[in-house]
């Protein structure tokens, strides 16, 4: 399934945490999740932002290619850049037409069994996933984010399926994403899979609550603190523990 | 072969001056890793704490400790001067002890009257007087000859920071050659080269004739500095240690008689190397040996002093020498230049802690190896000490053996010197061009009388074509005042020992320079594309734009205002090619003031991009501060369109960035290495806040 126009909420040129080197990163308007730390509450709703083509956003990034290559790329983030499936992959396959090193960032909620073959056409000019797991249990899931887990898992198993290198991040936010039980228990999902290459534990910031006052809309951390750096580094340890202590159980090599 | 030069690989270096030919044959490429680096050893540490004492000392006595106030400096002017004799490796202070300020008043009496006064100290009197009555300056020298326009240039500001009252510096002698050809070789040279002069008496042969003696006198007393610290450096350097040593006495006798506003050293890690590998080969020196004697000789540049004014160092946030070392790149022939040494000069940073001083540059180029890449990008983060500059980008014009002035002006060393010339006031200019000339500060005419815009609403072809006007006019007067003071530099306060180690002929940069480049593109474009309304005051002078509706603003990668940009810098070079330069000298630009940006902005009025009168421009090329909103490779983008071709001086884009936006640590798993990128700290343009100072 193709595109040929998206609604782009913005372009960051210079972008070098999402994905390696230095990359362009995309920002995909809309996004299906309301997770009660969102940063960027302006990308939920398809109301705003730029029609591009493929080509309006690629020329942009070959103008300045020597600054990008030879490590880095672009990233689609969002917003939910699985919210624009058809132009999405229009834009990957572009992408991968012209040697250009494509990132998706996701939290996957939006993929289904049904819509298998389109995925596997993106899936086919994605180079590296970085996949956010907001919660790791189903219920804690829901109540951060609106929306139940189970597509989420599904889609890592079908990276996993496809042999495609994925990051996870996980943003620890104090009482809610925090706890031994729930980091342990992502642990354990992700040594399951044998794709991953990379955990980033980002503590919780409340840096977006500017934004939702000037929207207007209620911001349900109010009063919950911002975590340390040394506290998100602690939490991604326990998690790490937990992934190693379940794959020796599985009696699984590390990850490759 | 000499006995000094054992083992190593002949070539054209050994019948002519060649450095680089010696180098090519005979350096090592390294692709290790840091493993094989030492610390400090007990002397280095005792010495680094003598100094970290005498540091304290200095800044409770308000910025100096000692200056001398009787005996003008000359190469060998003072007796040996030491921190502690018995565990100095390497020696030689400007006077006859560490932290005590010599006294050079060549580029200007008054100024160097002012320096001592403002800590506390009296010139003697006599020394005054010699250098007021019976020995001119260069200072005084030029304003002799300066026209009325160009000193009414000079104190409105259109034209600033000129090197016409202290020393110009941006010459890099190529100190390599006193401990490759030892100095009596050097003399040889100079000798022969002033047998074969021109036989007609020209005054440029004469002038030629003149200078080439002054050199060879310098290169004598460059042997009596080395006998006064008990070396002979007539010869060649036959040991490592020999060769840093004799090395550093042809830096220290350029310090010890010029004062110049950036004292760059050169190229000389991957020279220096060659020493260390031969004697590490013959079993003569150990890895921590050598990583003393070259702790030892940073530290000494770590300590190079000069007399200046509290202005001066309050300009620059600092006490700056410039003493610039480029380290690695890549030569022509494809392989890289780093070496072992190239990792050691960077481990001082952690052996002795960090500091400005020298200014230790890496050549960045793709084709590093990765491990050094890694190490330099670890101590740019535990140090934020070093500079980076794109060797791909210069290689192409400038060869393998080239080396920072200051901190972007790129020249072959030995082969190339270069005029310094601050820069001219490229948005004070454009204003000109809409006043017809006159002042908007001052009110006074200052600029030709040209047709002033009458209209309310400005229209671009309208400036532009009164801009064009005012730009060649601007050029005219800019490039004949630098005519003016490179003639009585040369004259009065010649480089005489750094000449002595460039080739002859010699090839000489005009270097000019531009400041307000982003506001005069974003005035540009405000003008050309949306409505800029003049407002004016009761004699009818513009003072202040009131801009409607957007426009494109540089920085963005938007190229309706970056080629403004690109047009007003060519344009400007067209008009200072269009003069006569001093000694056929290769004009040339830079876009780089890099701190100066905030005075050239006190002295300007409102200009049409919004900009309100003494607001600061933009550093060096930088797009105007917040005007840049699409990132940073958009903002970077814009900078890159300007033409390197005809400013190959440097162009310079001031980027500071948090660490956290870099990458990520170790929270990631990725492969990945971060940098850490300081902005370059200032470019010299010392009386930029001060130019009236010296005017009679």
């Amino acid at each position: 399934m193709r595109c040929e126009k998206g609604l782009i909420h913005s372009i960051e040129s210079f972008g070098t945490v999402d994905g390696p080197g230095v990359r362009m990163v995309i920002f995909f308007q809309g996004c299906p999740l309301r997770c009660l730390y969102c940063h960027n509450p302006d990308t939920w709703k398809m109301d705003r932002g730029d029609e591009m083509s493929a080509d309006d956003i690629l020329s942009m990034y070959e103008k300045n290619r020597a600054f990008y290559e030879p490590r880095g790329g672009i990233t689609a983030t969002g917003g939910e850049p699985l919210m624009q499936l058809g132009f999405l992959t229009s834009l990957f396959a572009e992408a991968r037409r012209r040697g250009i090193h494509t990132v998706l960032d996701t939290s996957g909620w939006l993929y289904r069994k049904e819509l298998d073959s389109d995925y596997d056409e993106l899936l086919s000019c994605t180079n590296y996933v970085l996949l956010d797991i907001k919660h790791s249990n189903p219920q804690g899931h829901i109540d951060l984010t609106g929306r139940t887990q189970e597509p989420v898992l599904a889609f890592l198993s079908k990276l996993d399926e496809k042999h495609i290198p994925t990051m996870i991040r996980h943003v620890s936010v104090p009482g809610i994403t925090d706890s031994e039980d729930e980091l342990s228990e992502l642990g354990r999902i992700l040594a399951h899979h044998d794709n991953i290459t990379g955990l980033d534990v980002l503590p919780y910031h409340a840096m977006g609550i500017r934004k939702y006052h000037e929207m207007d809309i209620p911001y349900h951390l109010e009063g919950v603190p911002a975590m340390a750096r040394d506290e998100a580094r602690k939490n991604r340890d326990i998690i790490i523990e937990a992934y190693h202590k379940e794959r020796s159980r599985l009696n699984l090599k590390y990850g490759s | 072969m000499r006995q000094e030069w054992r083992t190593f690989t002949s070539g054209v270096w050994e019948k002519e001056i060649n450095v680089r030919d010696f180098i090519q044959r005979n350096y090592s490429p390294y692709d290790g890793d840091d493993s094989f680096l030492e610390g400090p050893t007990d002397d280095t540490k005792a010495l680094w704490d003598q100094v970290l004492d005498l540091s304290e000392e200095e800044r409770k006595k308000g910025g100096v400790l000692d200056m001398d106030t009787k005996i003008v400096s000359t190469i060998i002017s003072h007796g040996p001067g030491y921190l502690d004799k018995s565990k100095e490796k390497i020696v030689g202070f400007q006077t006859d002890k560490p932290f005590k300020r010599s006294l050079q008043p060549n580029g200007g009496i008054r100024m160097a009257v002012k320096a001592a006064e403002q800590y506390g100290y009296t010139i003697d009197p006599q020394i005054v007087e010699f250098y007021t009555k019976y020995r001119k300056t260069h200072n005084e020298g030029v304003f002799d000859a300066y026209t009325p326009e160009m000193r009414l240039c000079r104190s409105s500001h259109i034209i600033t920071g000129l090197p016409d009252a202290y020393g110009r510096g941006r010459i890099i002698g190529d100190y390599r050659r006193v401990a490759l050809y030892g100095v009596d070789r050097l003399i040889e040279e100079k000798e022969q080269r002033k047998a074969s002069t021109r036989t007609t008496m020209y005054s440029d042969v004469t002038r030629e004739r003149e200078e080439l003696s002054e050199q060879i006198k310098a290169l004598k007393e460059l042997k009596m500095l080395g006998a006064i610290y008990g070396y002979d450096i007539s010869k060649p350097a036959s040991s490592f240690h020999d060769a840093v040593q004799w090395l550093y006495f042809g830096y220290l006798a350029a310090v010890k008689e010029q004062n110049g506003a950036a004292m760059s050293l050169g190229r000389t890690s991957t020279f220096l190397d060659i020493y260390a590998e031969r004697d590490l080969r013959e079993g003569k020196i150990t890895e921590k040996e050598v990583q003393e004697i070259i702790d030892h000789f940073i530290m000494k540049l770590r300590l190079v002093k000069f007399a200046r004014t509290p202005e001066y160092n309050a300009l620059f946030s600092g006490d700056p020498t410039w003493v610039t070392e480029s380290i690695g790149g890549v030569g022509i022939d494809g392989r890289h230049l780093v070496t072992k040494m190239s990792f050691r000069y960077l481990h001082t940073l952690s052996n002795l802690g960090t500091a400005p001083e020298p200014n230790l540059t890496v050549l960045w180029s793709r084709n590093l190896p990765m491990n050094f890449k890694r190490f330099a990008a670890k101590t740019s983060i535990e140090s934020s000490s070093i500079q980076y500059e794109n060797d791909d980008l210069m290689r192409v014009t400038h060869g393998d053996d080239y080396a920072i002035a200051c901190c972007v002006s790129s020249m072959r060393v030995g082969k190339e010197m270069q005029f310094f010339g601050a820069r001219a006031n490229l948005a004070k200019c454009l204003l000109y061009a809409i006043n017809g000339g006159v002042d908007e500060i001052s009110g006074k005419q200052v600029g030709p009388k040209y047709r002033p815009i009458t209209s309310e609403y400005l229209d671009y072809d309208e400036v532009m074509e009164r801009f064009h006007d005012m730009m060649k006019w601007l050029a005219g007067v800019y490039v004949n005042a630098l005519n003016i003071i490179h003639y009585m530099h040369d004259k009065y306060c010649y480089e005489r020992l750094q000449m002595a180690l460039h080739d002859d002929p010699v090839k000489r940069w005009f270097a000019t320079g531009i400041a307000g480049l982003s506001v005069v593109a974003d005035s540009l474009s405000a003008i050309r594309y949306a409505k800029v309304r003049t407002v004016r005051n009761e004699q009818g002078l513009v003072i202040d734009y009131v801009t409607e509706g957007e426009f494109p603003k540089y920085g963005n990668d938007d190229d309706r205002v970056d080629s403004i940009a690109y047009d007003v810098v060519h344009d400007f070079m067209s008009y200072v090619k269009g003069n006569h330069t001093y000694r056929r000298s290769i004009p040339t630009t830079s876009i780089l003031t890099i701190t100066s940006n905030v005075v050239y902005g006190k002295n300007t009025g409102s200009t049409p991009d919004g900009r309100k009168a003494g607001e600061p421009f933009a550093p060096g090329a930088n797009p105007m501060h917040h005007r840049d909103s699409h990132g940073a490779v958009a903002s970077l983008s814009s900078v890159s369109k300007l033409p390197f071709r005809d400013a190959q001086d440097g162009i310079s884009n001031t980027f500071s960035i948090i660490p956290d936006a870099l990458g990520k640590d170790d929270a990631s798993i990725m492969n990945g290495i971060s940098f850490s990128m300081e902005p370059c700290m200032a470019c010299m343009e010392p009386n930029a806040a001060d130019d009236e100072m010296e005017e009679e």
